[in-house]
Order: structure tokens, then sequence, then C-alpha cells
């Protein structure tokens, strides 16, 4: 039987561009660029990489979002995924990671699953939470933050190095992974993959097809509520000098000025 | 007063800093509880209670060890039930936040991860979050549920103030999920005798810049004139030069030192997400126009290879 993949990516806001919020205090993703979070791009070579090691497999890159994320999908099928799904409705605008694990749930159940595959963090939220919560509400093993990972004869095996520990962990399939930035460098999409992923399905799902309430999503469903957000003061402007010898005792004056030494 | 649920952190019961600065935090809140999971609890109790647990609720099964995750949630989740805590406030490791995220939607809360600080507010806990690389700074509150929020290490001074701390123990019992996660072998890290990265109060990280392995002894030489941890930046994780537990930055370590010291890092955007929030800045780095400087108290444009080691031998002098 065939293994089937379900791999969460995230459209997020460029890292490099001037990042901000909306009138309402969501993160602004209208006016700025996006693409696929480069910590996902992990995610989807190990689902590759799983795919190849396997007999026979299936992989479906599966995004929540507004429409520009479909780039994102685009961008993981380039890479060699099979297929796509993006759950898309205005009513989603605002919605925490509570919610969004919600969402992601059904759509995973509704497409079939036997290993979900996430990245360790979404590079705007950071919070590294959403595949813990996954496992919670499909009620599988959470197999998380690996710096390693395999599969084979329906078990899946992974590194996970923590702050005190190294750890070797093993769960039975159905189950929900993620991995890190150590666990390989992603590919690069090829000519030739950029032009087939133009001809791979991508289907459209609503919150009606998924039978969420609406109420329970958004920014009214939402759990947790954002009172403020104020830019950070620019650092005031520090002393610099020019190493000309004495670099290294200039810098130490300073530090005990400062009563670090 | 309302009890506060604070999860311990610790090493067989040696209580991490982390979980210290919690106390100080729920304070403010309410009455702190301390849940500690796991052996080492008659050491951890008079710590916990010393820096204000009214109460210590301990529970010890292999399970805990030998199996991820689920079983500290389980055991969390014992806990709210035994308490009806006003808030549960749990240690922002990767551990932590995976324990505190299941629990929340449990319970029916909503999760707030990463905070910085922590008041009392009309409508519960205001929570500080420093967002977008820190660019920005936000307040939030948990509107739904009782308020899970996790805490990033250095967020609070860590005070005395001796309460009860009377040991009760906490009658877990395991569900389903439990032992999905086996964890089939542990490794523990070898200690570098130098402080633990995101609890130190001073931070020197060496980059790409440090040219190889073979010069990172300099940067450690600098710590230790000063009691520093070592951290460094991916590339020069990536090399193989550092390991992985050294990295500041998004997909490493975040920290928050009074002082953090950077040598030979350019200051990439993913760089300054894990030490924007330090105290004082200071940077040496041979290319005036790094970012890094930009974010600089003090810098100096030069030769890591002459400036460091001129610094290190100053330190020492002065502190004769
Ligand atoms: C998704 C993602 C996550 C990432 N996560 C992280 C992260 O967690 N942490 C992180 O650090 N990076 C992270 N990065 C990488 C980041 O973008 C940068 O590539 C990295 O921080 C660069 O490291 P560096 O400053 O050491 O190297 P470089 O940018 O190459 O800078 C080296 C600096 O050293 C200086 N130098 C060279 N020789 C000397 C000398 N002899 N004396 C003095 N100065 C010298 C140079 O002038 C230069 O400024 C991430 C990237 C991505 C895409
Ligand atoms: N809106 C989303 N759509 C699809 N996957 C997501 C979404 N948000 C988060 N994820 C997945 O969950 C991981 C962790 O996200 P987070 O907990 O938000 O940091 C990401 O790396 C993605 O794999």
């Amino acid at each position: 039987m065939s293994l089937r993949i379900v791999v969460c990516v995230k459209y997020v806001p460029d890292a490099t561009g001037d990042r901000h919020f909306a009138e309402d205090l969501t993160v602004d993703r209208d006016d700025v660029d996006g693409l696929l979070s480069e910590l996902d791009e992990y995610a989807v070579e190990q689902a590759l990489q799983i795919s190849e090691e396997a007999d026979d497999a299936e992989i479906t890159v599966l995004t929540v979002g507004p429409e520009d994320a479909k780039d994102a999908l685009r961008k993981a099928l380039s890479m060699g995924a099979d297929k796509a799904v993006h759950v898309e409705d205005d009513d989603l605008h605002g919605t925490d990671v509570v919610g969004t694990s919600l969402v992601l749930a059904k759509a995973i159940e509704k497409t079939g699953y036997d290993l979900v595959v996430c990245g360790m963090a979404s590079t705007d939220g950071t919070m590294g939470v959403l595949p813990a919560l996954l496992a919670e509400r499909l009620g599988v093993p959470q197999v998380t933050l690996l710096s390693e990972v395999s599969v084979e004869d329906g078990t899946v095996k992974g590194r996970r190095d923590g702050d005190t520990a190294s750890e070797l962990l093993e769960a039975s399939l159905p189950a929900v992974v993620s991995v890190t930035d150590q666990s390989g460098e992603a590919r690069y999409p090829s000519f030739k993959g950029i032009m087939a992923a133009k001809k791979k399905p991508v289907t459209s799902w609503d919150l009606e097809d998924l039978e969420i309430d609406a109420d329970v999503v958004g920014l009214e469903g939402a759990w947790t509520a954002v009172d403020g957000a104020t830019e950070r003061p620019a650092r005031t402007a520090g002393t610099i000098v020019k190493d000309e010898g004495e670099g290294g005792k200039q810098l130490a004056a300073f530090l005990a000025e400062r009563k670090f030494i | 007063m309302a009890e506060v649920l604070v999860y311990v952190d610790h090493v067989d019961g040696a209580v991490r800093k982390p979980t210290l600065e919690l106390l100080t935090l729920a304070r403010r809140i309410g009455e702190p509880v301390a849940v500690h999971l796991g052996p080492g609890a008659d050491a951890a109790a008079p710590v916990l209670a010393e820096h204000g647990a009214v109460k210590v609720l301990t529970a010890d099964a292999p399970e805990f060890a030998d199996y991820l995750v689920v079983p500290k949630v389980d055991a969390l989740q014992a806990a709210y039930k035994a308490v009806s805590p006003a808030a549960v406030l749990v240690p922002s490791s990767a551990e932590g936040k995976e324990i505190a995220a299941r629990l929340a939607l449990r319970i029916g809360s909503g999760i707030i991860t990463d905070a910085v600080d922590l008041e009392a507010g009309d409508e519960g806990p205001v929570a500080t979050q420093s967002v977008f690389a820190a660019a920005f700074t936000t307040k939030s509150r948990v509107s739904n549920g009782t308020p899970v929020i996790t805490v990033k290490p250095n967020s609070a001074a860590v005070e005395a103030a001796p309460a009860a701390g009377t040991v009760e123990p906490l009658s877990v019992t395991f569900s389903d999920q439990a032992t999905g996660t086996k964890i089939t072998s542990r490794t523990p890290r070898e200690s570098t005798g130098r402080p633990e990265l995101t609890e130190a109060a001073i931070v020197v990280s060496g980059g790409r810049g440090v040219g190889g392995a073979e010069n990172f002894p300099i940067v450690e030489a600098l710590a230790d004139s000063l009691g520093a941890a070592v951290g460094a930046s991916r590339a020069a994780v990536d090399a193989g030069w550092y390991p992985h537990t050294n990295q500041v930055g998004q997909t490493g370590k975040s920290v928050s030192p009074q002082l953090y010291i950077a040598t030979g890092i350019s200051g990439a955007i993913q760089h300054r997400a894990g030490m924007q929030t330090s105290k004082t800045i200071v940077a040496i780095n041979k290319d005036a126009e790094a970012p890094i400087f930009d974010l600089v108290d003090y810098g100096v444009v030069g030769d890591l290879f002459e400036v460091v080691p001129q610094l290190t031998e100053e330190i020492k002098t002065r502190k004769g």
C-alpha cells in the first residue's frame, strides 16, 4: 500500500523584508512579499527523501492561508511533491495557532494520511507548537524536532537534539513528525520540476468543505488577543572605533565602565 | 488568592534557573504551585519553597523518561484538575512549549509562547512578547480559558521569597497516547563547565570570521575571562566548527544576556532574532559596513585575531 505523506507548509512574509502589523494587529500578509517558509523547505525535503526510500509513496503539500499562499504550494510541488491542498476562506483571517491546528487536522483527515511532516516552526509566528497540537488533535504519536528521520515498515525513527540530551525516538505510523534545519539542505527546484509543477493538481477547500463553523476560527474565534504592538525603538547609535593597535584595550575600558569587569 | 501552576524544568532535581524566574513572575499573578515530574523532588522542593512555591506537587514514573512529551502533559493536566489555577506557566524550552500547547488544547485554553515579561491585568495576565526578530514588542493575553503561557529565560530576576512549599504527591493516570513515542536512547550533553547559553549573564559568540574550529579557543578564552557562555552563528555551526547546541538565532537559542559580544559575525536578520534583546551589545568585525554595527553599544572595526586576544589579556590584567 502506498505511503500517504502530508507536508504542512506555511506561506510567510519575507523575513529580510519589512514585516509589520495590520490595523487589526494581525500579521500584515497583504502589503509584503511572501514565500514558502524556509523552515518548511526542510519538511518538504525530508518527505521527498522518505518517499524515495519507500516502494510507493504520495506526497500532498497542504497550506492554510490567503490566495497568495498558492506560491508556497507551487514551490513545494516544483521541489517534487505530487499534489497540493489549499485551505482558503475569508473567515480564516486572524486565526490563532489553536484554530489553525483544527483546520489543518480536518484537512489532513479529509486527505487521508500515514505520515504528517511539518517544519520546526514558522518563520513569522515562531511558536513551534503546531506539530504537537496536530498530534494531540489527530490522536497519533508526535515525533518532533528531528535532526534525522527515517521510515521503515510502518515505524518512524528519528533523532531529537534537545537542550540537555540527544534522544533517539520511535513511533508507529500514523504519526506527526517535525524536522529541524539540521535535517539536511533542501533541494532547489529544477527547471523540469518547475515545469512539471504547473500541471500538478491543486485542490481548494473552504471551511464548509471541512465542516468547520466560521465562529471557531478567525479573529473572533481566537483564544488569544493582541492588545498592542509597538515598534522597538531604534538602538541609540553606539561608539564605533577603528582598531589601530589598541582596539582590545579600548573595548576593555568600555566594559569596565559598564561594570562588566 | 488564586494559585498559579509553575512547571518545573530540572535535571534530576537540580532546578534550572528559568523555573526560578517563573516563580518570580507567578507571584505577580497569584500563589505559585510548582509541579515537579520525575526524580529528584526531595532536592528540588526546598529550592522551590525558597523561591515562593506554596505547594510542590510531585509525581515520578518511568513513563516521564521513556516516552516523549505526552506523559508530562497528562501529569500537568492532573495538576490542573487538582488546583484549578488562574494561570499555567511553563519555561519556553522546546519541550516546554510542546507540553504547554497540548495542555492548552485539552483544557480549552489559548496559549502564548515566548513571553519576555508578565504582569497582572484586569482581564488576566498580560504577556509581553518580542516579535519579528525583535523589531516589535506586543502585549497579549489569553481570551479563552485558563491562560497557558511559556516564558523565555532571563525574563525576570530570581528572587528569594520563602513560602511553605508543602510537598504533595500528585496522582497521574496516563492517557492512551502517553506511550506513543518511545525514547529508545538518551545521550546527555557533556558539560563544558561554562554557564548555560540561555541563562548566562554574558555571551561571547563567534561567526564565520573565526575561520575554523581550531580558532574557536580564542573565543572561548575571552568567554572564560568574563565567566561567559560561548555562542556561534549558524555559519560557524554549519561549517562544523562549533556544536549546534551553541547556535544563537532563529533556529538556535534565543539569548537575552546583560552583555553580548559578537566576533566575526555579520548580523544577519536570523542571527539578530536570537540576540537583539541583549542589554549591552558589542561587536568586533573587520568590515565597518557589517549590519551588526547597527545594534552595538560599542563596536571595534578590526581583525578579531588582533582585538580579541588583546581584550582577553586586558580583562585578565584588570581583574588581577
Ligand atoms: C531559515 C533560516 C534560519 C537561520 N537561522 C539562523 C540562526 O539561528 N542563527 C544564525 O546565526 N544564522 C541563521 N541563519 C543564517 C543567517 O542568514 C546568516 O547566514 C548567518 O547568521 C551568517 O553567519 P556569520 O555572521 O557568522 O557569517 P557571515 O555573514 O559570513 O559574516 C562573517 C563576518 O565576519 C567578518 N570577519 C571575517 N574575518 C574576520 C576577522 N578576521 N576579524 C573580524 N571580522 C571578520 C566579516 O566581515 C563578516 O561580517 C538562518 C538562515 C535561514 C534562511
Ligand atoms: N497556516 C499553515 N499552513 C500549513 N502549515 C502550517 C501553518 N502554520 C504552521 N504550519 C506548520 O506547522 C509548523 C510549525 O508552525 P508554528 O507552530 O506556527 O511555528 C510549520 O513549520 C508548518 O509545517
